[in-house]
């Protein structure tokens, strides 16, 4: 394809993790290993008192293409290989196999503010930065009035950036990365800085730059903000690329990530809420079988047993489904049904609400549940389960998955002209 | 980081540019023209160091005057008065700053060389551009200071009435030869530092003890003829020598063979030099 910009082949990237005490790479530590070595062969046991080194893939077997005038959002955990590909892409970092292709100049916002001096005036820490992200002397001249325009710090232009407050400093320091015109465009987190109003004109000048047909590559946690700004989503997980979509497939397979890891377990799950004196303690759902399982056909009956770690009068027990981009669906509340407590006597008391037919399409879907008594929030576990839902049918009518449209499905008939 | 320059940027959406292929261990023939493109930033971070040198001190850039005429003092006072070494029939004290100007290039140049890496370390983690910039504008910075030192030597010489013959034209060719010695060895100590912090105590360690074994504070004539081969394996006598031959009209001639040694000394460091700090250059942003 002619106007690809960027495309990954294979792309990985290892780092050699070394588990010591402390302190830099000292020149004694290799010297002592050559000197074992050579005593004692290649092959000789290393020093256990050494420093051991572990093999870490902060990216593997990446393959992506991305194509003029893109704005790729990329989303993953902290750790999953973002900033990783992003140094690959900047050229800070070279990759440990596979390879890159790029055309034209990528420059990131990641280094917003990198070499700024303190001790230089904002005037001269510009041209500094403008000359760091490699904008020559003419452009950043040219610009230069915008720059400060954009970053309102004209009367102080100056002073030492070091007499900046933190706000005034990166603004600077956003305004002059927001002035290159590289081919590729690298956002990585920014817009966290600044007030609201900073960071809507922020916003609009990527709007702006992505309108001129560059190329967008935009990393945040606001997962909101990644789907307005991109079209095209990519999740990345351990150092893999596991989704390449659209923005809000990406988006949802991102949230599922967070449960698909996480432990069946929900006292394990260190993120909740309430005031804990009882607590949920599994979720299980059962299709029309009574088997436990994740994935349900729609149309069909369906069990969702809350287990919970003790007894209390007026105990009662709600929890709500989401579909993939976050949206409530229905909630369910036991207390509307009157039922107190957990129903059976056995050691491990539980919730069980039964739903005769789901009505819901098929995809996927998150739960979260809470424990009330009374008024009192005693746990909420967001992403209890996930309930997986496939094609079923409901009567004679199947049920699809009408993906944009709607979630819900409902029993109906049509009648026709002819 | 394809830096172009701003008339020849092609918009999007012109002709495709030239792609360029990341691997593991690649070679980008462009480096040479990446360094062009980025000459400017050269200048900048060169212009950084000098600027930011001297803020917020009261006398500024005359603090290199005063270290040289300090440093000058001592020596003079030292190796003239108390140890009453010869002289080649030129006043001591120029004697002396002749050999001062490459010695105090070399101390200083080698310093902030091998230091530049670590010193730009968050530049180096957080932006691309060819490394070799950085320990290039340490290099300029240093010359800079050297040739305000030319500056004091004119008015010494001035103060003297001592006006200096034809040698004076190789002083060029002595200067460079200099430059390509410390480079090569900044090179080697700066991508070594990157990894192994152990060579910035190494770095003080030659800076300081330097000025003992080179022939700064005398002339390298009072060496016994015998010791003299031996004495010139320091490459910097063989430059220090010439910086006093090309200044001093009258001082004894060449040691050509001390000549020769800095000579391969200087091709060999600085090529080797470029070739290891090539070879690691990638890895510094992981490493540093």
């Amino acid at each position: 394809m002619a106007d690809v910009i960027l495309s990954a082949e294979g792309l990985g990237k290892q780092y050699l993790l070394r588990h010591r005490i402390a302190g830099y790479d000292t020149l004694r530590e290799k010297l002592g290993e050559n000197l074992r070595r050579l005593a004692y062969g290649k092959h000789s046991r290393p020093d256990p008192r050494a420093a051991t080194l572990e093999e870490f893939w902060a990216l593997r077997d990446v393959n992506l293409q991305i194509r003029q005038g893109e704005a790729v959002g990329l989303i993953g955990r902290n750790g999953a290989g973002k900033s990783t590909f992003l140094k690959i892409v900047s050229r800070i970092t070279e990759p440990t196999e596979g390879r890159l292709r790029i055309r034209g100049r990528a420059a990131s916002l990641l280094e917003v503010g990198t070499g700024f001096h303190p001790e230089l005036t904002g005037r001269e820490n510009v041209f500094l930065n403008g000359a760091i992200l490699g904008m020559p002397k003419s452009e950043i001249r040219a610009k230069f009035d915008q720059i400060v325009a954009f970053a309102e710090v004209a009367q102080f232009l100056d002073t030492p950036v070091k007499r900046y407050s933190s706000g005034m400093y990166v603004r600077l320091a956003f305004a002059i990365a927001a002035h290159l015109e590289p081919d590729i465009l690298i956002v990585d987190e920014v817009l966290a800085v600044g007030d609201a109003a900073f960071q809507k004109k922020c916003l609009e000048r990527m709007a702006e730059v992505s309108k001129m047909g560059r190329t967008i590559l935009f990393v945040s946690h606001n997962l909101g903000l990644v789907r307005s700004m991109c079209r095209r989503g990519v999740l990345l997980e351990g150092g893999r690329v596991v989704c390449d979509d659209l923005a809000e497939a990406a988006v949802a397979r991102y949230l599922e990530g967070f449960e698909a890891t996480a432990s069946t377990n929900l006292l394990e799950r260190a993120q909740r809420r309430g005031t804990g004196r009882v607590r949920l303690s599994r979720l299980d759902i059962r299709d029309s079988s009574g088997a436990a399982t994740s994935s349900v056909e729609a149309g069909q009956a369906v069990q969702f047993a809350f287990h919970v770690t003790g007894r209390l009068p007026a105990l009662t027990c709600s929890f709500t489904i989401y579909d993939s981009i976050g949206q409530a669906i229905t909630c369910f509340d036991s207390a509307l049904q009157g039922g107190h407590g957990p129903a059976d006597k056995t050691d491990m008391p539980s919730f069980t609400c039964e739903l005769g037919e789901l009505f819901l399409k098929p995809g996927r879907y998150r739960i979260n549940a809470a424990l009330y008594c009374r008024d009192e929030l005693l746990d909420h576990v967001e992403s209890a389960a996930i309930l997986d839902v496939d094609q079923g049918i409901s009567g004679a009518q199947p049920i699809v998955a009408t993906p944009g449209y709607g979630s819900v499905f409902m029993p109906h008939r049509w009648t026709g002209p002819c | 980081m394809i830096r172009a320059s701003a008339a020849s940027r092609p918009a999007p959406g012109d002709a495709p540019q030239q792609e360029r292929i990341i691997e593991a261990g690649y070679r980008d023939s462009r480096y040479l023209l990446e360094l062009w493109h980025n000459r400017e930033l050269f200048y900048f971070l060169a212009w950084r160091d000098i600027l930011v040198r001297y803020k917020q001190t009261a006398v500024g850039i005359a603090w290199v005057l005063i270290k040289a005429m300090i440093t000058l003092l001592v020596l003079t006072v030292v190796f003239g008065q108390v140890a009453q070494l010869p002289s080649e029939g030129v006043p001591y004290p120029l004697l002396v700053f002749a050999a001062m100007l490459p010695w105090q290039f070399f101390a200083g140049a080698l310093t902030d060389c091998s230091n530049s890496l670590v010193g730009n370390s968050e530049l180096i983690a957080k932006t691309y551009f060819p490394r070799l910039i950085v320990p290039g504008s340490a290099m300029i910075v240093s010359l800079v200071d050297f040739a305000i030192s030319c500056g004091v030597l004119a008015l010494l010489l001035a103060w003297y009435g001592f006006a200096p013959d034809w040698r004076i034209l190789a002083l060029p060719f002595f200067a460079v030869l200099a430059a390509a010695l410390t480079f090569g060895a900044g090179l080697w100590f700066a991508a070594l530092m990157a990894e192994y912090r152990d060579f910035r105590f190494i770095v003080a360690f030659i800076a300081q003890l330097g000025l003992y074994i080179s022939p700064v504070g005398f002339s390298s004539s009072v060496v016994p003829e015998e010791w003299r081969a031996l004495y010139s394996m320091n490459p910097l006598v063989g430059v220090i020598d010439g910086f006093r031959w090309a200044i001093l009209r009258g001082t004894p001639d060449l040691y050509w063979p001390g000549l020769a040694i800095s000579l391969v000394f200087a091709v060999l460091l600085l090529a080797s030099g470029l070739w290891y700090f090539r070879r690691t250059e990638r890895r510094f942003a992981d490493v540093i």
